[in-house]
């Protein structure tokens, strides 16, 4: 029920959004502080839903080399930065994680 | 241009050297949903049903976290909003076609076919039948994404799950997010939703990430008014 409900929701709003002007036929427009506003959405939500799943993990905080989470998004996001490759940066970042994670359980 | 088929045509056509960027994306969003626990059917349900790639990778970063229902549809509606800019600036064009028609192309609006039909409006601003070509571009992208879409579903359900494949649910955001940062004010929108979303993260039901969303763009406003 969860799921399901959640995924009706979401092809919902998201059709609503997409339909919106096109049925109105034009008729009304956005607020210009909104348009404004929305030009930081993107970023703004990337940047925010990723960095609490690298540093807190299973209900508390974790700043552990053996967590490998951070140093692999560290890494990932110079190479997304220096190559703009969607596929180098998830290879080169699970890379990292796997090891880290092998060291971190050699040291440890 | 002269007729709708040509339009048609043509935006599929112009569609076509996108191909090789949206590609991982779709494959990303199919492995994602099944490292994230979905079973193939309602993987592909959302893939279908949704179809807008960054709000299904947000919504099922908060599936995870087991997050209510209720939040993981707002994110995905504020996620998508930029779908309503979208939607007001190719209404005019499709004025005089049916409903289907205007339902169907709403459908399949995304960033790619947006930009090719602003591309168009720009260079031939007195071009008939813009919506099909909007449609055509947009159609064609529709059909490439499921495909790998499905692809990745298919590999996904393949990998064992020790290989902690839905760590890479982060690492697309990191490579969406990075290159979007150019300037001084999308780097403090980004520093300020890092910092808001750390201290926000014990939080309960995911509420940190509206936090720190309103307070990231708030910045982003207060920022560009004063240069």
């Amino acid at each position: 029920m969860y799921l399901a409900s959640v995924i009706v929701g979401m092809a919902l709003v998201t059709f609503a959004v997409r339909f919106s002007f096109i049925g109105l036929a034009g008729r009304w427009s956005l607020p210009e502080l909104v348009q404004r506003g929305l030009q930081f959405v993107p970023v703004a939500m990337l940047v925010a839903i990723t960095v609490p799943d690298l540093v807190f993990i299973n209900g508390s905080y974790s700043f552990s080399l053996a967590n490998g989470r951070v140093i692999a998004a560290l890494v990932a996001a110079v190479v997304a930065w220096k190559t703009n490759s969607v596929m180098l940066t998830i290879v080169i970042g699970m890379l990292v994680l796997f090891g880290v994670q092998a060291l971190s359980g050699f040291v440890g | 241009m002269d007729s709708p088929r040509a339009a048609f045509t043509a935006g599929a056509r112009a569609f076509l050297p996108l191909v090789l960027g949206i590609m991982p994306f779709a494959l990303v969003s199919g492995v994602a949903a099944v490292a994230a626990g979905l079973s193939v059917p309602s993987a592909l349900s959302m893939s279908f049903l949704v179809y807008a790639g960054s709000a299904q990778l947000v919504a099922l970063q908060l599936l995870t976290a087991n997050a209510p229902a209720v939040l993981i549809v707002f994110t995905a509606l504020v996620v998508n909003l930029r779908f309503m800019i979208y939607s007001a600036t190719l209404a005019p064009s499709m004025e005089r076609n049916s409903w289907f028609f205007k339902a169907l192309s709403a459908y399949v609006i995304t960033d790619q076919s947006y930009a090719l039909a602003m591309n168009l409006a720009l260079r031939l601003p007195n071009a008939a039948h813009r919506a099909w070509f909007h449609l055509g571009a947009a159609l064609t992208m529709w059909l490439l994404w499921q495909v790998a879409a499905m692809v990745g579903i298919f590999l996904g359900a393949q990998v064992p799950s020790d290989w902690q494949l839905e760590f890479t649910i982060p690492l697309t955001f990191i490579a969406l997010v990075v290159p979007r940062i150019k300037d001084r004010v999308s780097g403090s929108v980004a520093l300020t939703a890092a910092i808001c979303a750390a201290l926000t993260a014990a939080l309960p039901f995911k509420t940190g990430l509206l936090i720190s969303l309103l307070a990231a763009v708030t910045v982003g406003l207060a920022l560009e008014k004063r240069s």
